[in-house]
């Protein structure tokens, strides 16, 4: 067989699974976006309708105190981790790359163990301390399956620093703080722009998570969930959901031309 | 290792993160071994939540375990040869290619679901059988499988070893087996290993794509926080992260692996 023949044989079963159910289903689903009473106006509608906008920007204000929170603590631990080796770093970091593997409704469920009504924080203190229903839980959520992934992002842009930088910057007087702000910082900055766009789209599109939290709670993914099953309203799902694919896709190609790797949106 | 204020700050922050993962784990864990949770774990510890988890989701474990290799078999004939295609012609097109099947990470899984049903749904038969939800696994876990094999090819000489099998007479076929393969079989294990632990896991495009009668691990899972009682949700979240948490650790020590070798 000749060469090209077997590269195009080899590309075949990828080009035909794509177009059939890659492709296709997303023209289709714009299609569909339009096929409503107001046809494209519908984009134009969901900015005129309080609910949606209402919807949208808590969805981006939460996403947003996720990722600078995960940010914040992912990059202290990470350094941390990266730079000291001590008994139990193993374990340590076991525990913080954890939850990678855990589905949005498992966080979800561990939310309510620790936030419940049956909740630790329920039975430990006196009072009624119930917050995984309410925005404060779905915030403690998105968190959860965040901070492993922008913690992995840390520590792996960590690794490629130069360490003769910072022995410099020691060497010519800086003291810890303004080594870490004025040489790992910036350092790390392209990295930390990615992992939090990473964190943010995640976030905008977690939607495992919210439907075991957020039922009384607005956000887009449960809105586009709750407008295709409840109000069979598909041309809404569908204009929702090309908004927030939309959105994810952008934010997550400009991360990755700020910097490299990409772990898997989920959650 | 000196303790230092900023270095003690640093763990306490560390710790305290720590904690916050692991305690309400650590939690559903107890919670489905005791007899009863409000009582408390004076109550004793018991199996009997596990056995209730076995009897009544049986049918949803098995499931996954199902989709799981049936996904692993499918990215496997699809994404190890379209790897090295990718890598044979690393142009212009090739990136593109590789970034369009990639969308699935970038895209949330609802709205593909919802695109899948958009375009499917009125087709009964595939609608309602298993084969609609492996697409939708497939489709997730492809670009990880093209990814992980592709970066180890990319790193070794490819056109050197193939050129010299071709010297000694080797066809394309026969190179494709005997060479490609067997050198990509590291980016081969944490593709593959990868596939099953998101498959295992997935939730949001299974959600939709899932019928009364076919539900998978992660969907029986939802349901039983839902209707059930505290002790059957964890136990059934205990049943979860024994098959879960071995899996990963396998994915990333494969993943190092492979990432050492492409480097």
């Amino acid at each position: 067989m000749a060469n090209r023949t077997f590269i195009g044989l080899c590309l075949l079963p990828l080009a035909v699974f794509s177009l059939a159910f890659l492709a296709l289903p997303l023209v289709r689903l714009v299609m569909a976006s339009s096929e409503g009473t107001e046809g494209w106006g519908i984009y134009l509608q969901i900015l005129q309708t309080p609910r949606y906008l209402q919807t949208l920007l808590q969805t981006v204000l939460v996403s947003l105190a996720v990722s600078v929170v995960a940010l914040a603590i992912s990059t202290t631990a990470g350094l941390f981790l990266a730079r000291n080796r001590f008994p139990g770093r193993g374990a340590l970091l076991s525990v913080l790359t954890l939850p990678l593997a855990f589905p949005g409704v498992v966080v979800g469920f561990l939310i309510i163990l620790l936030g419940g009504r049956q909740g630790l924080f329920n039975t430990l203190l006196p009072g009624h301390v119930v917050f995984a229903y309410s925005l404060l839980g779905l915030f403690l959520g998105y968190l959860y399956f965040s901070i492993p992934r922008v913690l992995l992002t840390v520590m792996a842009a960590t690794e490629k620093l130069d360490p003769a930088l910072e022995e410099a910057a020691r060497t010519l007087g800086a003291s810890p703080y303004r080594v870490v702000f004025d040489v790992i910082l910036p350092g790390l900055a392209p990295s930390l722009v990615a992992a939090g766009a990473i964190a943010f789209a995640t976030a905008m599109g977690a939607f495992g998570t919210a439907f075991t939290l957020a039922t009384d709670i607005d956000v887009l993914p449960m809105v586009i969930y709750t407008e295709f099953t409840l109000s069979a309203n598909i041309a809404m799902a569908a204009a929702l959901s090309v908004l927030l694919g939309l959105a994810t896709w952008v934010l997550l190609l400009l991360a990755r031309s700020f910097a490299g790797a990409t772990v898997a949106a989920g959650g | 290792m000196r303790l230092t204020l900023p270095r003690l700050l640093q763990l306490a922050v560390t710790l305290l993160t720590a904690a916050f993962l692991i305690v309400p784990a650590i939690q559903s864990i107890l919670a489905g071994l005791t007899v009863n949770y409000f009582r408390g774990l004076s109550s004793g510890f018991t199996l009997r939540w596990v056995g209730e988890v076995w009897r009544l989701y049986a049918d949803s474990i098995l499931l996954s375990m199902g989709l799981a290799v049936a996904c692993l078999g499918v990215t496997l004939v699809i994404g190890v040869p379209a790897a090295y295609a990718l890598a044979k012609n690393p142009g212009r097109l090739s990136r593109i290619l590789e970034e369009f099947i990639s969308l699935p990470l970038a895209v949330p899984g609802l709205a593909l679901a919802l695109a899948l049903l958009q375009l499917y749904g009125s087709m009964t038969g595939f609608r309602t059988s298993w084969t609609f939800i492996l697409v939708g696994h497939v489709l997730y876990t492809l670009p990880f499988m093209v990814r992980s094999v592709l970066a180890v090819l990319m790193a070794m000489d490819l056109k050197s070893l193939e050129e010299s099998a071709a010297t000694l007479g080797a066809s394309t076929v026969t190179r494709f087996r005997t060479i490609v393969v067997p050198n990509a079989m590291p980016g081969i294990l944490a593709g593959a290993l990868t596939v099953v632990t998101l498959s295992i896991g997935e939730f949001n495009l299974t959600w939709m794509l899932h019928t009364p009668y076919l539900k998978t691990l992660p969907v029986g899972l939802a349901d039983s926080y839902a209707s059930m009682r505290l002790e059957i949700a964890s136990a059934y979240t205990l049943v979860f992260f024994v098959m879960i948490v071995p899996l990963l650790m396998a994915m990333q020590w494969a993943t190092d692996r492979a990432q050492r070798i492409s480097r």
